[in-house]
């Protein structure tokens, strides 16, 4: 009897939970489910992670989603009308062109800063921090001088000094932004590696001839990744922000592409009468940003109990 | 007699370290410092291939290309260059702007305090109404209201602030008529009022001139409304975290049980711990207002620091733009420097260390 429950196969929940797993896939599927289940507890971050899963469908589909094209309006019929007009769910601009499609094309852009931002400055920031903290001594003391003083400047303002020097275009903003953004993370990343350097597993590995080098990127490196992986996320909605600010001051991406920022801002003559021209990208940059808040939010406490402050 | 001496050393050993983190502190300013005036040489000096043709254009003859060269100091080594840089940004010469034909710094000096009243009005909404959200939010925690102040901070943190300015716009002045058009004075007012600190607000009060005053409150209140909700949602957000840490401490449990009234509790004793961090914050977010001005200014046509920026950018005025950012930042590394320090002056844990 009692035999036949030993043998009994485990439901998949208990094998994912199992206190001694038989394989290390075992053991990185459990705790990935354990996190999911902090992370999907928190209804408001599940919420912030359907708004992103939304924007990237939304601009994978863009072209069988848009009901027009992006670029080319009806300049005889369809100049600035109404939102909910037939055919214009949204209305249209001044050029005629559905407002809607314009802002389905325009999230590829917006994604596309985010997860260029996102891929050139958090590598930066983890180098410069795992270095640092790892080799100590005036390494340490030059490269978090260094972070420092990026830290203590003004984002937005120098990013619209470095983008007026580079030319305006989204290429440019991009490497603005990424510039101004990365010295959190090698904060961030150092002291993850301060936490670790000192540990057995560190001292093994060098025990067994690793390189420094190998030591940082292989095995402090992983160990920074989760506090990164928050602390870039909570830094998107910031991130949409500047680059629709610089969209906004004509630096961000030119017209005729949609970009929200930039749409805003051509929206912005008609402010008094035709509102839903500036108002409707505006909404769609306030959800996007919404969500990356929320679901970095909940990232943070799911990875990181510690910090949530409960 | 032996205690005296004895005192004496220690407290010279105290000024020594005192000494030391001042020396240290300087240090700090003067390498942060350093490193702006790098970063700005570098975007002007260094980014544009030929910083003579950013200057004159491609159709100056070719001795006037040269001339340039030579009195902007090109043919020199990049140091020499860089050190002739921050000698003239040190002593306050940035170059002439070529929209305005002024020395860049005398537009500054002109613009600079309307960005101040600006950010000083805005961080003191931001924090009068801010902190005790805050405090209500900690308090009740988990409650509705706890709900609508985190509602309202995120909200604050997503919304792209220039769309809120123009809808603001919108309504309180084109809809329902509330606030004065975009700018800072009425054209009316603009020939009769002779302003001295350039504050407005306090100008108009100190001599006495209601109407102005008036008019005056008209065109700051609704930019200055916009920055303090930027400014809110973050103090909000912190005074919440500060003093849930605060309500956790014994010597709350010990207020409690000597009786003291709840809300002695909460505003004598909790708040006055947890202030220590909230002006660091507060700091912070004013530093924050300053540099977020650049787009509320834009689109309230409000003639300071960023509106100068942003209007130099669209004419590609260089000077004008390095200027406004080298201004822009040492304010912003100041006070961040300053929130730092009083920081450490104001809690006496991180003091006796």
């Amino acid at each position: 009897m009692s035999l036949a429950s030993e043998t009994r196969p485990m439901t998949r929940r208990e094998w994912l939970l199992s206190d001694r797993p038989q394989s290390r896939l075992q053991a990185r599927l459990g705790r990935a489910y354990m996190t999911w289940r902090r992370f999907s507890a928190n209804r408001l971050a599940v919420l912030g992670l359907l708004i992103l899963l939304a924007l990237i469908l939304v601009a994978a589909f863009a072209d069988l989603l848009a009901p027009h094209s992006p670029f080319v309006g009806n300049l005889a019929g369809a100049r600035l009308l109404p939102p909910g007009s037939e055919g214009y769910l949204l209305g249209t601009d001044d050029q005629g062109r559905d407002i809607l499609s314009r802002l389905i094309h325009g999230s590829r852009l917006t994604l596309v800063v985010v997860v260029l931002v996102a891929i050139i400055a958090a590598p930066v920031g983890l180098i410069v921090g795992a270095v640092a903290g790892y080799a100590g001594g005036w390494i340490d003391a030059v490269l978090m001088r260094l972070t420092d003083i990026f830290l203590a400047f003004p984002k937005l303002v120098l990013a619209l000094a470095f983008v007026a020097a580079l030319g305006p275009g989204i290429e440019n903003a991009v490497i603005a932004i990424a510039i101004t953004s990365w010295p959190p993370y090698a904060r961030i990343a150092r002291a993850e590696t301060l936490t670790v350097r000192n540990s057995d597993y560190i001292a093994a590995v060098r025990l067994m001839g690793a390189s420094p080098a190998r030591i940082v990127f292989r095995h402090v490196m992983p160990m920074c990744m989760s506090s990164l992986i928050v602390r870039v996320t909570l830094d998107m909605a910031g991130i949409i922000l500047t680059a629709a600010g610089l969209g906004f001051l004509g630096l961000g991406a030119q017209p005729p592409l949609p970009e929200w920022g930039a749409m805003i801002a051509s929206g912005r003559r008609f402010i008094l009468d035709q509102w839903w021209v500036a108002t409707m990208p505006g909404i769609a940059i306030l959800i996007v940003s919404l969500g990356f808040n929320l679901l970095g939010d909940g990232l943070r406490d799911a990875l990181d109990p510690r910090e949530s402050g409960q | 007699m032996i205690d005296t001496v004895r005192m004496s050393g220690r407290r010279r050993a105290r000024s020594r370290k005192a000494f030391a983190t001042v020396l240290q502190f300087l240090v700090v300013v003067a390498t942060t410092y350093l490193g702006l005036l790098a970063v700005t040489f570098f975007i002007g000096r260094v980014i544009p291939i030929d910083p003579v043709l950013a200057v004159l254009g491609d159709r100056a003859p070719q001795h006037v290309v040269e001339r340039t060269r030579e009195a902007m100091g090109l043919n020199l080594p990049l140091y020499q260059q860089f050190f002739i840089y921050c000698r003239q940004a040190l002593s306050g010469d940035f170059g002439t702007s070529v929209l305005t034909t002024n020395p860049v710094m005398t537009d500054i000096r002109r613009a600079f305090p309307a960005t101040v009243e600006l950010a000083t009005l805005g961080t003191l909404i931001g924090a009068f109404i801010g902190v005790p959200l805050g405090v209500l939010a900690a308090v009740k925690r988990g409650s509705i209201a706890d709900q609508i102040v985190r509602v309202i901070g995120l909200v604050g943190y997503s919304v792209p602030i220039f769309w809120l300015a123009l809808l603001a716009l919108l309504v309180f002045y084109a809809r329902l008529q509330w606030v004065a058009y975009p700018g800072r004075i009425d054209i009316v007012y603009e020939y009769t009022f002779s302003p001295i600190t350039g504050l407005y607000l306090v100008d108009a009060l100190w001599q006495g001139q209601w109407d102005v005053f008036r008019d005056v409150f008209r065109h700051i209140i609704l930019p200055a409304s916009l920055l303090g909700y930027f400014s809110l949602a973050y103090i909000s957000r912190m005074t919440r975290s500060f003093m849930l840490n605060e309500l956790q401490q014994e010597y709350i449990v010990a207020a409690r049980a000597k009786g003291l009234s709840e809300a002695r509790i909460i505003w004598g004793h909790a708040l006055r711990n947890a202030a220590v961090p909230l002006v660091t914050v507060i700091a912070l977010s004013y530093a924050g207002l300053l540099e977020g001005s650049v787009l509320t200014e834009t689109v309230f046509a409000w003639p300071g620091l960023g509106l100068y920026i942003t209007n130099s950018l669209q004419n590609a005025d260089m000077n004008a733009v390095l200027g406004g950012t080298i201004i822009i930042g040492s304010v912003f590394i100041g006070i961040n420097l300053l929130s730092d320090l009083l920081y450490r002056t104001l809690d006496p844990r991180t003091r006796a260390r």
